[in-house]
């Protein structure tokens, strides 16, 4: 767990406005932090499912000669609350032959499953809620999670349909992860780091003998081998989260509704936002991985090597900290360290650093979502023997020899 | 061929089991056939090179209230001609011999004019109601028919 | 499908299993059940079961009269209310011998082609539906919506329209409705090339069509297949051609017929590509027939108790499905003794069986799709 900017705050910026925080048993004060970046990135993903419901239906609205909805509230914008409240709503039926405790359990764990690569998936070098050094596999690993949950959804209801359903996303998503893996494997090989921010430093190197290479240190300009690796993690990354055309677990003129025809209500919302979160994973790893991160195109300020927030919070907060008496006055100096960090210069600099940071990320990350959207609403869908071909016999042999290329680039040209 | 030369070729080749030619004031001729012999006339319009009826159109049953009639449409698609044969059969016990084994197409007409009509085609591959349920009483096409007063509950008032 | 070759017996416990697609399914157009012995993802057999929507119009028609019969075959085939209106007036007509003014003619001609054209749109959308692809539905929804405006102006109706009536047809055309056909021909001219680019040459689309669903031409004649299901299979008949009615003899116009050029012929892409073809040849019609039309009356007069002489007559008319046509028997009363409605679906919808033998469940849903049916018209 990446503790010190965690230490930092907990000792030395809450310690000197409240001294009992020093004296604080230390699982306490992490317990908080943790609730509070859990309930940031729940934040989060409620809002980019509710904010990309509402962009993806005005996109498809302009694909398709339409207006798309445009009726709740200005432009429409408040039509995914109007939509997430009728779900909430909505009655909750559940099939009389199901198997209650599954057919329960499934969304919640399709969702946690969704929710976990939060958990390791930075916003820049320094907003990540835990930068383990094994980040990719951590990813890679807890996005796997949701074929169970998805499984024990096809079962569970007791319907021909569901079945159906569960049984493609398996054979689907299990085997796209074996390409999607291998191609992350290329990164790997590439720069030598699981570690997700070491590899978006990686990019942000000399390449191209350029001491600052721009857009050029991403790994898809640095190798071939990395280009075609992420055009096929990025149409993995389809499969993976079964968008069209890899949409038959849940393809309506085949399966009804694939494994969620049989709920309703919240319990669909759950898959419904699990979905929209595996996508914000993807479309963000692709990003990381092979598009430079939050690295360019945006260009950032450099900042020194030590330069730290919360080393000039706690400055601060140790200026402010003697000021306030009582439990208005701890708050007060609180407030004045917070507003006294945002107007400092070295602080702000590095807050800009962090922000274009993040505009870069999700810049790239919308782009990538974007086009998820355009190939949904252009193309048909494919057959299962389609799919399967498509991963078995030109993914998984064009990953290997990524691999392969990948290794002779690092060996042979170091 | 024009409808009467193929009657002409019929007669010659079945004999009796044609009936006589009538030319209709109005509308379409037709060429009436014993129920007996109705599966050879059409086994031989069907295969006669200068016939070729390849292209069955429709089968339908007709009451007369005192006969029925089943009615088969041809058509030669190579050809171009046309010709309408019509089986008289009895209305106590109206059998005649199935088609679907020349058309296929056959198939589900005489499904459905068994279902409306009563009309048994013996040889048929599976002659069961098309349009009604399965358990449905009666041939609602029969003029004497009298629609029930209820279905499984549900009120004919 | 050398991919997907069963288990071994010994080793894994397998079942197949029935399935109901339908009667409320999303891609069954409507109510069709079909009851589906599937093994994994393979459909080893499909039975079609009908008549959900069964609405004894047979029986009403022996109790109305002539000209109340004509709504009610409007609403057999709803996607093509025009050309089924068309059959039976033809048939009614021919039998009582009833003379239909040129200008009539010609303004039937026209509409049962842009009834082609709409009927072909809707086609092209719901099998691009089928097939996952949502957006070519709201495409061809876009020019659509121009055929049903010009059809509200001379109908009032959007759907069920009562246009073609005995004797001739309800409302004349003005000349600005003719300049919104001109302008729509223009239009759908103008759209063509981009459905092709949208689905026709997309190599999914390919992919999930061509070689699936092969009917070969003479299991095609054998099974009564008619419309662009027959001519997908590379037979060229249209009754239009073979037997003109309506003045349709003076009309010059192509045939299109399936030629495999992505797969066998006979394939989904092969029907999907001849109904394409077909909206442009409609095009040309139409454009002949607005450059041609005659002045004069629109109606003769008939009786609204119309008595036909004792007779029967059948009168085949090309719909956009294939032949539709009304077998009708009078004894010289007001009402007719007995009608029957040869629909195209109907036919076309009991080649199901054969066709649908050892496919994927995708490709059951691309062939009936392919087939085009309307229920309405299947059960009556």
């Amino acid at each position: 767990m990446e503790s010190t900017a965690a230490d930092i705050f907990l000792q030395r910026v809450l310690g000197a406005i409240w001294p009992g925080a020093q004296t604080m048993p230390a699982w306490l004060g992490y317990s908080v932090l943790l609730l509070l970046g859990a309930a940031l990135i729940i934040g989060w993903m409620s809002l980019l499912a509710l904010a990309w419901t509402y962009g993806e239906r005005r996109i498809a609205g302009l694909i398709q000669v339409r207006l798309g909805p445009n009726r709740v509230g200005p432009q429409g914008i408040l039509q995914p609350l109007a939509d997430g409240i009728k779900l909430l709503v909505k009655e909750d039926v559940v099939p009389a032959v199901a198997y209650r405790f599954i057919y329960t359990l499934a969304p919640l764990i399709v969702f946690v499953g969704a929710l976990l690569p939060f958990i390791v998936l930075p916003f820049s070098e320094r907003l990540v809620i835990s930068n383990i050094e094994l980040g990719l596999y951590f990813v890679l690993a807890f996005e796997a999670i949701e074929v169970i949950g998805v499984l024990m959804a096809g079962w569970a209801p007791g319907s021909k349909w569901s079945l159906y359903g569960g049984m493609r996303l398996a054979a689907q998503m299990l085997s796209y992860e074996i390409p999607m893996g291998l191609c992350a494997l290329v990164i790997i090989i590439l720069t030598g780091s699981v570690n997700l921010g070491e590899i978006v430093a990686w990019q942000s190197r000399d390449a191209w003998f350029m001491e600052h290479p721009w857009i050029f240190g991403w790994a898809i300009f640095r190798s071939p081998a990395a280009l075609l690796a992420f055009v096929m993690f990025y149409v993995g990354g389809l499969a993976a989260t079964k968008r069209a055309p890899f949409d038959l677990p849940e393809a309506e003129s085949e399966l009804v509704a694939g494994y969620h025809t049989e709920y309703s209500g919240m319990r669909f919302a759950f898959f419904f936002m699990a979905e929209y979160a595996s996508m914000y994973v993807i479309c963000a790893l692709a990003t990381i991985l092979f598009l430079g991160g939050w690295h360019a195109p945006i260009p950032r300020p450099e900042l020194a090597a030590d330069a730290s927030l919360m080393e000039i919070w706690s400055r601060l907060a140790a200026a402010h900290g003697a000021a306030g008496t009582g439990v208005a006055g701890k708050f007060g100096a609180f407030g004045g360290s917070l507003i006294a960090l945002l107007t400092d210069p070295g602080a702000l600099k590095i807050l800009l650093h962090q922000t274009f940071g993040v505009v870069n990320l999700l810049l790239k990350t919308f782009l990538l979502y974007f086009v998820m959207i355009w190939v949904r609403w252009t193309l048909p869908r494919l057959r299962i023997d389609q799919v399967m071909y498509l991963c078995l016999k030109v993914f998984l042999p064009f990953s290997v020899a990524c691999v392969v290329w990948a290794l002779i680039q690092v060996v042979m040209l170091g | 061929m024009t409808p009467q030369e193929i009657h002409a070729r019929l007669t010659e080749r079945f004999g009796d089991a044609i009936g006589p030619w009538t030319e209709p004031e109005r509308g379409d001729p037709h060429i009436a056939v014993a129920p007996g012999s109705l599966h050879a006339v059409c086994a031989f319009l069907r295969d006669d090179p200068e016939l070729k009826f390849d292209y069955l159109q429709l089968i339908s049953g007709v009451d007369w209230t005192d006969r029925l009639s089943s009615v088969y449409h041809l058509m030669s698609l190579s050809h171009g001609h046309g010709v309408v044969l019509r089986v008289d059969l009895e209305r106590g016990n109206p059998r005649v011999a199935s088609v679907a084994d020349l058309w296929p197409t056959a198939d589900w007409h005489e499904r459905e004019a068994w279902d409306l009509l009563g009309i048994v085609y013996e040889g048929h591959p599976g002659l069961r109601r098309i349009l009604l349920p399965e358990d449905w009483e009666g041939h609602p096409l029969r003029k004497d028919y009298a629609a029930p007063a209820a279905y499984h509950g549900v009120t004919n008032a | 499908m050398t991919l997907l070759t069963a288990p071994r017996p010994d080793t894994l416990r397998t079942e197949e299993l029935l399935v109901n697609m339908g009667p409320q399914h999303p891609s069954t157009h409507g109510v069709l059940r079909l009851v589906v012995r599937t093994d994994g993802e393979i459909v080893r057999e499909a039975w079609p079961q009908i008549g959900f929507l069964h609405r004894c119009f047979e029986k009403v028609a022996e109790s109305v009269t002539y000209a109340q019969v004509t709504p009610y075959c409007d609403r057999m085939d709803y996607l093509a209310s025009m050309n089924n209106g068309l059959a039976w007036c033809l048939a009614v007509e021919r039998l009582g011998g009833i003379e239909v003014p040129e200008r009539a003619a010609y303004l039937r001609v026209m509409m049962a082609e842009l009834n082609r054209i709409a009927s072909h749109l809707l086609a092209f959308g719901t099998y691009a539906l089928d097939l996952g692809a949502f957006t070519p539905f709201l495409y061809g929804f876009r020019e659509r919506e121009l055929i049903l405006s010009i059809f509200e102006k001379i109908s009032g109706g959007r759907l069920l329209y009562h246009y073609p009536r005995l004797g001739g047809v309800a409302r004349d055309l003005t000349p600005e409705l003719a300049g919104e056909i001109r302008a729509f021909i223009a239009q759908m001219r103008r759209a063509w090339p981009e459905y092709n680019e949208l689905l026709s040459e997309n190599q999914i689309f390919i992919k999930r069509t061509a070689n699936v669903g092969v009917i070969p031409a003479a299991m095609a004649v054998a099974y009564g297949l008619t419309g662009p299901c027959l001519r997908g299979s590379g037979v060229k008949f249209d009754l239009r051609r073979a037997k003109p009615y309506s003045l349709y003899e003076r009309f010059d116009f192509d045939i299109p017929v399936g030629e495999g050029i992505k797969g066998e012929v006979g394939d989904c892409w092969d029907r999907y590509w001849v109904r394409m073809r077909e909206i442009i040849e409609s095009l040309r019609i139409i454009e002949q027939a607005l450059d041609g039309l005659p002045e004069g009356e629109i109606q003769t007069k008939v009786s609204r108790t119309l008595k036909l002489p004792a007779g029967e007559v059948y009168v085949p008319c090309e719909n956009p499905r294939g032949e539709s046509g009304y077998y009708l028997i009078s004894d010289g009363k007001t009402s007719p003794l007995r009608v029957k409605a040869r629909g195209p679906s109907f036919n076309n919808l009991s080649i199901t069986h054969a066709l649908v033998r050892d496919v994927l469940i995708a490709d059951v849903v691309a062939i009936v799709g392919s087939i085009d049916i309307v229920l309405g018209e299947v059960d009556r």
